[in-house]
């Protein structure tokens, strides 16, 4: 267990060591998050204030009679902690101008090879570096270097998403350069990370042609809480039966203010759209006047 | 799989505010749109407790209904699914059913 954040994650590694084994956490992390100070407050405050509540209405369980306990009133949400966080590393971004974009999607449709055209195509005219989530190997950090960007592996071992505080160390890792875009590529899963709030400004859902055109209905969840969908893969639309249209209309009615750009990252058709897309809500984050 | 990670947040969370105390029963608020499978919540609950305050603590769980609100002829329409639309064909809003809240322990 981390003393100083908290985190008992002896199996997520980043590039392959223990997330508290990164040279300068003990400091940099306290220094950076100090979650252990807000939480304690928060906990202070609302352990005063429901102790009174629970004083004047004790709330006695008929059915467990033998043992009379207090009931503490705990009355918060389960994800509290990740939005603790998330809400640092949205402090940390802003403090260095950095942009982060949340990329989700099933396995396989496509997000390393989107973020390896986006670094080659973008890469000379902003900084770019990468956070990689997937549950085992450096396969796609090395796919990212190689690309010509910065990159930093996640490996969650059984863990099926990231959340804020693997990214929290993954940032702190990475040492994204001010002004630069932070592309965060989620573990493919198309229903644990919707859940959870990486601090982000944009969250983006990837879905191929190779995929069903229902994929939208079939897990609301995430196409609930994206701003942006790219259809990627869209050289093999002659080969597949995948209505665009019905993906679309999908979409839309799951989460009706949901944009899209289709594209592929194969032949770079449509990449244009979406880069157009990401410099202007980075424009629009760096300077919302 | 995600309920792993709610359990084990539901656990530490309890743990922390029972300050060494035994905790013999938790109650949260899950709604019928928050995409988590009471029972495996419950099944990951029963293991993340082992060698904390919470072993052995009862889990019992509130399932709140989903509900949204109709934006265009502003009538409230329960949901079973986190999207729909309304009758009169105008977009809906979920209002409720989205919780993920620990309510309340009871502690000894």
């Amino acid at each position: 267990m981390c003393a100083t954040c908290g985190c008992g994650s002896d199996v997520v590694t980043i590039d392959g060591t223990d997330v508290h084994a990164v040279p300068g956490h003990a400091q940099d992390h306290a220094h950076a998050l100090e979650p252990g100070h807000d939480h304690d407050h928060q906990q202070d405050h609302a352990h005063d204030h429901h102790h009174d509540h629970a004083h004047n209405h004790p709330h006695h369980h008929h059915d467990a009679p033998a043992a009379p306990g207090r009931t503490v009133s705990l009355e918060q949400n389960i994800l509290a902690k990740n939005q603790l966080l998330a809400e640092r590393n949205r402090g940390w971004f802003a403090g260095r101008e950095v942009f982060a974009v949340n990329l989700m999607s099933s396995p396989g449709a496509g997000k390393t090879s989107i973020l390896e055209r986006t670094i080659r195509d973008l890469g000379e005219k902003i900084p770019i570096s990468v956070l990689e989530g997937d549950q085992a190997t450096s396969a796609d950090a090395e796919r990212i270097r190689a690309a010509g960007a910065t990159a930093v592996q996640i490996n969650t071992g059984t863990g099926c998403h990231l959340d804020a505080h693997m990214v929290a160390h993954g940032v702190e890792r990475l040492g994204a350069p001010r002004g630069s875009l932070l592309l965060i590529e989620n573990v493919g899963n198309l229903v644990c990370p919707a859940l959870f709030d990486l601090g982000e400004h944009a969250r983006v859902v990837v879905v191929s042609v190779t995929e069903g055109d229902d994929k939208p209905l079939k897990y609301p969840h995430m196409f609930r809480t994206g701003q942006m969908l790219l259809i990627n893969k869209l050289d093999l639309l002659p080969y597949v039966r995948f209505d665009v249209q019905r993906c679309i209309d999908a979409a839309r009615q799951v989460n009706p203010d949901l944009q899209l750009r289709l594209l592929s990252a194969e032949t770079g058709e449509g990449m244009p759209a979406w880069y157009d897309w990401l410099l202007a809500q980075r424009a629009l984050a760096m300077d919302p006047a | 799989m995600h309920e792993l990670s709610l359990a084990t947040a539901v656990v530490d969370a309890c743990a922390e505010r029972a300050a060494g105390a035994r905790v013999l029963r938790v109650r949260v608020e899950i709604g019928q749109l928050a995409a988590v499978l009471p029972e495996s919540l419950r099944f990951c609950f029963g293991i993340c407790a082992r060698g904390t305050a919470l072993e052995g603590a009862e889990l019992e769980i509130l399932e709140t209904p989903g509900r949204a609100v109709c934006e265009t002829c502003g009538d409230t329409v329960a949901l079973s699914s986190p999207f729909g639309r309304c009758a009169c064909g105008g977009v809906l809003r979920v209002v409720s059913g989205d919780e993920l809240r620990v309510k309340d322990m009871e502690i000894v």
